[in-house]
């Protein structure tokens, strides 16, 4: 029988990695991701987990090393932050454009200068375009299911592309919630073992990593588009595979109490649950307000998008990054762009907030609303408002 | 030696997998490194190749002149590709997940990739103790590039970036010494060679490979593109460079130092200079300071030597 424990949320994706029997687990020691990896090099050497653990001497080794045993074909799981996301960002090309399926937890974290270990999602808007299926959880349950989901969707033949699970930092890592640690051998059952389709291999020798000429860029970064792209269907149902198997259904997009709603509120990460308190206060209020809670943010679900949003008036973005110098908010803007064309369309209005972990609360989700619509009927100059900043 | 010469060439496989036709420039000793390296390693191999020359002349999409597993990723991280690759190999292997198979994992990078900015990821995959070999294959600057200046570059040479002038010599530092540095992490085995002596290289590449645990092989790769000489050269040079001491051919095997070709006397190193446009611009002054220099060195690598011989009696 699953028993719900109550348990640090990394402990969690920790426990996910090795029901996952990892087979190669490269990390380098970042807040506030460290737990992740303390859990599982504990594992190895306890014996409860069967794996190599590379102790490496940067983040940009992590990721190259990553690559390394994903191209022999053992299972690769890895986990960082901020900083060291930063660092393995040339890596993380590699990975999607040669197709490895390694799975990384990323523990959402701001990112230098000044420098601070606490939450936002600095780190992972500066890895949007590198081709990783990316998707955010909200809660410990949610980050625990999806590490299983994450190998079961990259690994498979028609994706073969790495995968991303971003938490937020401390808010999500560093707390203890109730989970559903599920059986291994219902685990086993759910993820098939990997079975990478071209390993190197002295018996089968390939050549992986050539140099690609004006000729043929250009059709090999088409190719990659379309496979991330389709990766979708094969997320949809590893997500429904999963539920069947387990209980809890996941989707591109959530909707909380959005039914007839006029204005709708987005957020992504562990922050959409404190604004869905924001929305039941407002809904006993009498307001027409609902939340869109984004999961799935590559493949980027621009048909669930235009759904959700559809009879809504006003839609009010909240991102925890900032676009130096541009439209404000990077989830923002690409709502804003995915609605653009369409005949009949909300207003978007983008507020950021939340950076560097500051808190924002249920009644400032409220304060967002309300100063989101007030934007939305009467107009603004700026591009963004940004929350509760002291000017 | 000389028996060795006369017979070992029946010894070595005529089999090729490093294959012909592939872009290097006429007379390229580092494109014979790695055909003799690949001789000497067979096929039960997986090649991990830094971004540089021989990745560029050897994988253009879609040939490739490699008949072995090859990867190439990225400039600065071979060390840590064949750490992964080594470490997914062992847990897949003892996981029942893939057939035991003696496999060797060979890293390769030019001197750029190896001692400027892979050094991080090799020191790190030296200091764990992965099983594999490091070669780092050193023309003695970036010439993928178009000849710029490395930390491998010798004193006095003129390239691209450090340029020879009215107010410089070109390289104004002497040539970073990796071979001291791997070494310094005390791994099973470092070895210095060069392709104008094929069986020694041969033999140490093989060695690097078999022995447990990290290995390093430092080849000096004479670039008649960079170094402005007469690719018809390219070998007489690489002989010059060790006859003259400038490139000492020695092993250091569990921390004993040996010199697999002893030189009893020195040519002056002014033989192995003035063949090359590099130095063309160099005094007779900083000839007699790169003498020097080379004599002090050359001194000290046989006190290691000493050391060892005393240790052992």
């Amino acid at each position: 029988m699953t028993q719900r424990v109550g348990i640090e949320v990394s402990r969690a994706v920790a426990i996910a990695a090795k029901l996952a029997n990892v087979d190669v687990v490269a990390a380098y020691p970042i807040t506030p991701q460290t737990h992740i990896v303390e859990d599982l090099s504990e594992m190895v050497a306890s014996g409860e987990l069967d794996a190599s653990y590379i102790p490496v001497e940067s983040e940009h080794s992590a990721m190259s090393c990553c690559l390394g045993s994903a191209s022999v074909g053992a299972r690769t799981f890895t986990a960082t932050a901020s900083q060291g996301l930063e660092l393995m960002h040339e890596v993380l090309y590699v990975a999607s454009s040669m197709r490895f399926p390694i799975v990384m937890a990323v523990a959402n974290r701001a990112l230098s200068a000044p420098i601070s270990i606490w939450g936002d999602h600095s780190d992972v808007m500066s890895v949007r375009d590198t081709g990783w299926i990316q998707i955010f959880v909200a809660n410990g349950q949610e980050a625990f299911d999806n590490i299983l989901c994450a190998f079961r969707i990259g690994e498979d033949r028609a994706v073969l592309l790495p995968v991303m699970i971003h938490l937020d930092g401390f808010q999500l890592t560093h707390v203890i919630e109730p989970i559903y640690l599920e059986e291994e051998d219902k685990v086993e059952k759910f993820l098939p073992p990997n079975d990478y389709p071209i390993p190197l291999d002295p018996d089968n020798p390939v050549s992986m990593g050539a140099f690609g000429p004006p000729e043929i860029y250009s059709e090999i970064k088409k190719a990659q588009d379309v496979a991330l792209t389709s990766s979708k269907s094969v997320i949809l149902k590893s997500w429904k595979e999963f539920g069947d198997a387990f209980g809890r259904y996941y989707s591109p997009l959530q909707c909380y109490r959005c039914d007839n709603a006029k204005v709708l509120l987005l957020a992504m990460g562990s922050f959409s649950e404190t604004a869905m308190s924001a929305i039941d206060a407002m809904r006993e209020d009498g307001h027409k307000v609902g939340l869109i809670k984004l999961t799935l943010w590559r493949p980027f679900p621009f048909a669930e998008i235009r759904d959700a949003v559809k009879d809504a008036e006003v839609v009010v973005v909240f991102d925890r990054a900032l676009s130096f110098g541009g439209p404000g908010g990077p989830v923002c803007s690409e709502i804003r762009s995915a609605l653009y064309d369409l005949e009949k369309r909300p207003k978007v209005i983008g507020f950021v907030g939340g950076l560097g972990g500051r808190v924002v609360s249920a009644a400032g989700f409220r304060e967002i609303i309300e100063q989101g619509t007030k934007i939305a009927r009467e107009g603004t100059e700026q591009e963004y408002e940004m929350f509760g900043v002291r000017e | 030696m000389e028996k060795f010469s006369v017979f070992a060439p029946k010894l070595v496989t005529k089999k090729e997998n490093f294959a012909p036709g592939h872009r290097a420039c006429v007379g390229c000793a580092e494109a014979l490194a790695v055909r003799l390296s690949m001789k000497a390693l067979g096929r039960n191999v997986i090649v991990v190749n830094a971004t540089g020359c021989m990745e560029v002349v050897s994988s253009p999409l879609p040939h490739t002149s490699w008949f072995v597993p090859w990867i190439h990723t990225l400039f600065e991280n071979a060390g840590a590709v064949s750490s992964g690759i080594e470490s997914g190999l062992k847990a897949t292997v003892r996981k029942g997940k893939r057939q035991p198979q003696k496999i060797s994992v060979v890293a390769m990078g030019g001197d750029g990739a190896t001692s400027d900015i892979g050094l991080q990821a090799i020191s790190g995959a030296l200091e764990r103790g992965h099983d594999f070999l490091y070669i780092c294959l050193d023309n003695e600057a970036y010439m993928n590039t178009g000849i710029q200046r490395s930390s491998a570059t010798p004193y006095g040479a003129s390239t691209t970036t450090a340029p020879a002038g009215k107010q410089s010599i070109g390289q104004i530092t002497w040539k970073k010494d990796m071979p001291s540095i791997a070494a310094a992490h005390n791994i099973p085995y470092v070895a210095t060679a060069c392709p104008s002596y094929p069986f020694d290289l041969m033999d140490k590449v093989k060695k690097g490979a078999h022995m447990p645990g990290p290995a390093y092989v430092h080849i000096l790769s004479v670039c008649p593109t960079g170094w402005r000489v007469s690719p018809d050269l390219a070998i007489k040079i690489g002989r010059l460079a060790v006859e003259t001491g400038v490139f000492p051919l020695y092993e250091v095997e569990n921390g004993n130092y040996r010199m697999t070709l002893d030189m009893q006397e020195l040519r002056p190193v002014k033989d192995y200079l003035k063949l090359q446009g590099r130095f063309r611009h160099l005094s007779e002054e900083t000839v007699n300071e790169i003498q020097q220099r080379v004599r002090h060195d050359y001194a000290k690598l046989k006190e290691k030597i000493e050391c060892t011989q005393k240790r052992k009696s």
